[in-house]
């Protein structure tokens, strides 16, 4: 039932991804020239960085203060590696962010599911409904009553018991699969 | 194949009854017709083949009708491109996201960013100047927990911790993946590659590549990598990108409909994940031609293609590693290698066939106590205590303790002058005055032989542990934990041969090829080679392995030793089992899958085979125009076949067609509501014309003859069963019945099939489980 949702979140997320990428500035943080120079007789190994375009990314442009003078500059610089690069910081903060919060959705559904509902239920419609499935009772697993959402409901057609419905059977369907997968370990073992 | 998605344009009953829009219809359940497979059977592949011939056929005619049919005739034939455009865009887009999530979360059990608690170590540091040549990671702005949390960094107690609390995010996180497999989408847990291969050869799996399934995979896979256990995220990221395809095939109907089409876009899926996965897109079009597809026609080559570039340049510009590199390990050095190289080469091809066989046998037999003891009663456990062990062993030594990629990369990177690992201790020249990448022999300082220790160390526990990570209740691969093993064991070879060579310089055969002041070897290279040497004798991939290591290095110059390494392990491997870890797991779950390279070459007949046996009942047919509706009904409850042969009369036995199970079922079911004066003794004809009613008050007799296959396919009972074998494997049969002399005899399915060789093998036939 929330596959159409998540849909809906993954194409926008791509869009999102896609726009962040090309309406935004480069911000001028998320470039950089970085230049790696070795040890050379007795100046110690260092690491440049600074914040400049792909033409100014060069050993003369980049190392300062230079450590070594006049003639030995253009040696020392010839052992140099300077590369440009770029990231994209947006892309980072957006996707970070929204893989925690799905991930935090999940978790507050798990929690809801395996703790909440079958409190609530049992609190909400006594004993009597537990001993009716006598398959269910001691089922410790998530969507274990879902046979029992499912006779209960009204017939009438509208769409609250429509996704009620589907609920349902997804939670069939989850439970089925769990059967598969861990208890009779006919699939995927 | 996800019971969700609507898969019928007629009006369903309820929709009848309610009079409601087309918007909520995706809330049905759908309606069953004569298209839907039921769980966990195999498609008929003519059947599908032929319905998509008769669809075609029918737009074309119509196209020339007006032009708006003309119109969406050109749209039918673009839908293809289309759903491929579509799948690349969200695989690529997944991938990204799952790559920027491990690197920030890998990071998160070590310490966290105070600038930005969205940046991982890496990029933490990326703007600070406090970085040094000697700790090019060391910067304020990231500080590890104890760091944090004490104020201290670099005494006994901090390092306690940090151990401490590097072993709690594992277990926080390997907790919260197996735990969202659990409740929301089992299926989501291992690696998914054997259950697409059985897939793609016509199995259905009802949810395998559900929405649900798609959304917990992404973000447990994310966990399960992050918590630092022994697995890859390649096979998963196959079947995240096989689910993306399921999904888009929903939107058109010339694929939802129909399954031996849905097929061809789950292929070029398949090659679309392996694409973004390692940055190959031609490696990713010859592994799903290699490993996973079934049936491969070129039409899906071209589409596949498509799918991988699109998936790769999706990737390209979300730009996660920031370099505009599609993955992690990607090297470009062009150093050359030497003839007399190949020796170490083929040493480490046959060390990567003998890993491969005792991954292979130990993985299998540990996934068969799991599946048969009382082990696989506690999942959830199970994941703990061996994410426990993990964290524990891997945490002291400096080589497990990272990421497997970064530890691939920088086994895989050349030692220059730029570089100040441990592993690049050598000792230097002060004078030397070559250019930057072209340094010549050095002998090794003590950091190297350091390494060369907790190098072996770490190999040692990663064989152990990977045995027991792969086929977890999480998602799991098995490809970077493969590559890692053939890493470290190609590094140590590259190093000893370096300085052997060094030391050495006047033996023999070192002498024509190794000047002293040269650069002769490359470790770098060795551990490529190490890696492609198991990765090739785990799963026996031969063509697509070599272009997926050529393409990760960049270096044509190179595919002669990946060739040679490649070769030999598969040599090696296949000398004590033809499997490979895919074709093993596929076996070990029963799966109906009737693999096309296994030669059948025994002599047996199609009689021997063929059901029923001699001791069984007869069997179970319908004849033309003597059975009625009850007896048709008593057959369907008694027996639980797929489908019945129709015979002229139970005399002569001589054969008409077949008619499936599902397709009676339903026929009766409507039969009996809408139809006037059927009754349980109505006689059910399959003729053209009804039989002759012999008194006027018979009840009237139900045609069937819509739903009879008029051409089932049938061999005599002396074909050699080495035919029958090819029969079944070229044309996708699900059964195949047996006449003699023109009287039907028996029939033998594909199980039939598959029992009869896993007899051959001296298998246990009573493993085939599914039909």
């Amino acid at each position: 039932m929330s596959g159409e949702a998540f849909n809906l979140l993954s194409v926008l997320l791509g869009l999102l991804l896609m726009s962040t990428q090309t309406t935004d500035a480069k911000i001028s943080e998320d470039i950089r020239c970085k230049c790696i120079c070795p040890p050379y007789k007795d100046v110690e190994g260092q690491i440049y960085k600074q914040n400049v375009s792909l033409k100014d990314c060069t050993c003369l442009h980049v190392v300062v203060p230079m450590p070594v003078d006049g003639k030995d500059v253009e040696a020392y610089c010839l052992r140099c590696e300077c590369k440009y690069e770029e990231r994209s910081s947006g892309i980072i903060k957006v996707t970070i962010i929204i893989y925690l919060s799905i991930l935090g959705l999940l978790l507050l559904y798990m929690v809801y599911l395996t703790l909440l509902e079958p409190m609530l239920k049992r609190r909400l419609f006594g004993h009597s409904q537990l001993i009716e499935n006598n398959d269910d009772v001691g089922d410790q697993q998530p969507f274990a009553n879902a046979h029992n959402v499912l006779s209960r409901s009204a017939s009438r057609p509208n769409m609250l018991n429509k996704v009620e419905h589907a609920q349902q059977r997804w939670r069939r369907q989850v439970q089925e699969q769990r059967k598969s997968v861990f208890d009779r370990h006919v699939v995927l073992s | 194949m996800d019971g969700d998605a609507a898969s019928s344009t007629g009006a369903t009953p309820s929709e009848e009854i309610n009079g409601t829009g087309n918007l909520m219809d995706f809330l049905d359940e759908p309606f069953p017709d004569v298209s839907t497979y039921e769980d966990f059977h195999t498609i008929d592949w003519l059947r599908e083949k032929s319905r998509d011939t008769d669809r075609h056929r029918k737009i074309t005619t119509k196209s020339k009708e007006s032009y708006w049919e003309l119109i969406k005739g050109l749209l039918d034939a673009w839908s293809g491109w289309v759903v491929m455009l579509l799948i690349g865009m969200l695989t690529g887009t997944l991938a990204g996201v799952i790559d920027l999530a491990v690197d920030w979360m890998t990071d998160l059990k070590e310490g966290v960013c105070l600038s930005a608690f969205y940046y991982s170590h890496e990029q933490c540091c990326w703007t600070s100047n406090q970085t040094t040549f000697d700790n090019r990671d060391k910067c304020p702005q990231w500080q590890k927990w104890a760091e944090l949390m004490t104020g201290h960094s670099e005494d006994g107690g901090a390092y306690v911790l940090n151990y401490f609390l590097y072993i709690l995010w594992a277990l926080l996180f390997s907790f919260l993946a197996v735990s969202l497999v659990r409740v929301f989408a089992p299926y989501a847990c291992g690696s998914g590659i054997p259950e697409i291969k059985t897939i793609l050869s016509g199995f259905i799996i009802r949810g395998y590549l559900g929405k649900w399934t798609l959304l917990i995979k992404t973000v447990t896979l994310v966990l399960a990598v992050s918590s630092g256990l022994s697995l890859g995220k390649e096979g998963p990221l196959v079947h995240v990108a096989c689910c993306c395809g399921n999904l888009f095939c929903s939107l058109f109907s010339k694929y939802s409909k129909n399954e031996g089409k849905r097929r061809e876009v789950l292929s070029a899926a398949a090659a679309a994940g392996v694409s973004v996965a390692f940055g190959a897109p031609i490696g990713g079009v010859l592994f799903s031609l290699e490993e996973v597809s079934y049936y491969f026609p070129l039409k899906t080559l071209w589409r596949s293609f498509f799918a991988a570039l699109v998936a790769a340049f999706t990737l390209r510009a979300i730009n996660p590693f920031g370099n505009s590199r599609l993955v992690l390990f990607y090297v470009e050095y062009h150093t050359p290698w030497y003839m007399a190289e190949l020796v170490p080469f083929i040493l480490l091809g046959v060390f990567g066939g003998l890993w491969g066989t005792l991954f292979i046998r130990g993985n299998i037999a540990w996934c068969r106590r799991r599946k048969t003891t009382m082990l696989g009663k506690y999942p959830v456990l199970e994941v703990i205590v061996i994410t426990g062990i993990t964290a524990v062993l891997a945490f002291p030594n400096p080589y497990t303790r990272r990421s497997t990629s970064e530890l691939i990369s920088e086994l895989f990177n050349d030692c220059g002058a730029l570089e100040s690992s441990q592993l690049c201790d050598y000792v230097n020249n002060p004078n030397m005055s070559r250019p930057v990448d072209d340094i010549p022999d050095r002998p090794a300082g003590p950091g190297v032989y350091t390494a060369l220790w907790q190098l072996a160390l770490a190999l040692i526990f990663k064989i152990v542990i990977t045995i027991f990570t792969f086929g977890m209740k999480i998602p799991s691969g098995l490809f970077i934990p493969s590559m890692a093993v053939g890493a470290i064991a190609g590094r140590i070879v590259g190093i000893a041969v370096e300085q052997m060579a060094y030391h050495h310089h006047d033996w023999i055969i070192f002498k024509n090829w190794c000047r002293p002041g040269a650069d002769c070897v490359t470790p770098g290279l060795y551990a490529m080679v190490g890696a492609a040497a198991c990765l090739g004798g785990v799963t026996r991939m031969t063509v697509s392995l070599v272009v997926i290591m050529f393409e990760l290095t960049g270096g044509l110059e190179y595919i002669v030793p990946l060739m040679a390494a490649a070769v030999t392990s598969k040599w090696v491997a296949d000398a004590f089992g033809k499997e490979g870890i895919y074709e093993s797991h596929i076996q070990l779950n029963g799966y109906p899958y009737l693999d096309v390279r296994d030669e059948f070459t025994h002599r047996t007949l199609a009689t021997d085979v063929m059901r029923p046996r001699r001791s069984e009942p007869p069997l179970a047919v319908l004849t033309q125009d003597s059975t009625t509706v009850e007896d048709v009904e008593t057959l369907i409850k008694d027996t639980d076949y797929n489908g019945f042969p129709v015979v002229v009369s139970r005399e002569s036995e001589r054969l008409i067609g077949f008619v499936q199970r599902r397709d009676l079922t339903l026929a009766i079911k409507t039969a009996r509501q809408k139809q006037e004066g059927v009754v349980s003794s109505s006689v059910v004809y399959f003729t053209e014309d009804a039989p002759q009613v012999a008194e006027a008050c018979d009840p009237q007799p139900l045609k069937l003859r819509r739903i009879l296959n008029l051409s089932p396919f049938t061999v005599t009972d002396h074909t050699p069963m080495e035919t029958v074998v090819d029969i079944f494997r070229k044309l996708g049969l699900r059964q195949c019945l047996v006449t003699r002399s023109g009287r039907l005899l028996g029939i033998i399915t594909k199980k039939d099939v598959l029992r009869h060789m896993a007899q051959m093998m001296n298998q246990d036939p009573e493993s085939i489980m599914f039909n």
